[in-house]
């Protein structure tokens, strides 16, 4: 395979619109994804960036497709450390499903993040990242607070 | 039926356990790749699949004619969070006061 992917997936209960609002508003942002802002128009063609609390760069791209409440794509590459910045851009796609005939309402995120590369060490690193993000969105949106304040591992 | 219960009923199993193993080591598999590394019908394996699919602990995706299985840490994340992580707290906040202290900002 001459591409690194890892897809994840959660069901969340509530609405394609609340989710995708959720996903563009830098506010809820902040939230789940352990104090990191977000900034971008969220059009295709738009810039996209992710700030560290202390305001270094930590990625940066553009917004290739967007179609709310549905579908976000974007070109992302990493800033903040070199070797993997220099593996380029990766592609980090949004799919948002509802889920037929449930009660309450229940939405299948699945968020899909590749580079046509091999052994990505970005890849790898944002893959301890987003099992942690995507929980923490799922309580958030389900019960009005997130589990994890803090982005840190336990030793 | 609790919403968890598919989860631990899918994880109950060896094989699918060993399924989980094999898309830990390398993910993004075919039904064809797996089968080669298990003492199984392929029919049998595509059931367990369809375990693991349904307790959302494998997410499939299409490249062309082939379906690629991938492991999704996300289930086994909430139940990290479920039990552990308030014993994580704790530890977590002692770390962030020790780190203030070393630092200086804290007497």
């Amino acid at each position: 395979m001459s591409k690194s992917t890892f897809v994840y997936v959660t069901f969340i209960r509530t609405s394609p619109e609340r989710l995708w609002s959720a996903l563009t508003t830098p506010d809820f942002i902040r939230q789940y994804w352990f104090g990191m802002t977000c900034e971008s128009e969220w059009k295709p063609g738009s810039a996209w960036r992710l700030i560290f609390e202390d305001g270094r760069i930590a990625d940066a791209g553009e917004i290739l497709e967007a179609d709310p409440p549905r579908r976000l794509l974007i070109k992302w590459r990493n800033e903040w450390n070199a070797e993997m910045k220099a593996e380029g851009d990766a592609l980090c796609a949004f799919e948002i499903e509802a889920v037929p005939d449930v009660a309450p309402q229940a939405v299948k995120l699945s968020v899909t993040h590749s580079i046509e590369k091999p052994e990505s060490k970005f890849i790898a690193a944002v893959s301890g990242g987003w099992p942690r993000i995507l929980s923490n969105l799922k309580s958030l949106l389900e019960t009005g607070e997130a589990v994890l304040k803090t982005g840190k591992r336990s030793p | 039926m609790n919403s968890s219960d598919p989860l631990f009923k899918a994880l109950a199993d060896p094989s699918r356990r060993k399924l989980l193993d094999l898309l830990y080591a390398s993910d993004g598999q075919t039904l064809g790749q797996l089968c080669r590394h298990l003492d199984m019908t392929r029919q049998s394996i595509t059931q367990h699949l369809d375990v693991l699919e349904a307790a959302n602990l494998v997410a499939t995706r299409r490249r062309g004619r082939e379906k690629l299985h991938f492991l999704n840490p996300v289930p086994l994340q909430e139940i990290y969070e479920r039990w552990i992580s308030k014993f994580d707290r704790p530890r977590l906040v002692a770390l962030e006061r020790l780190k203030r202290r070393l630092e200086g900002e804290e007497k």
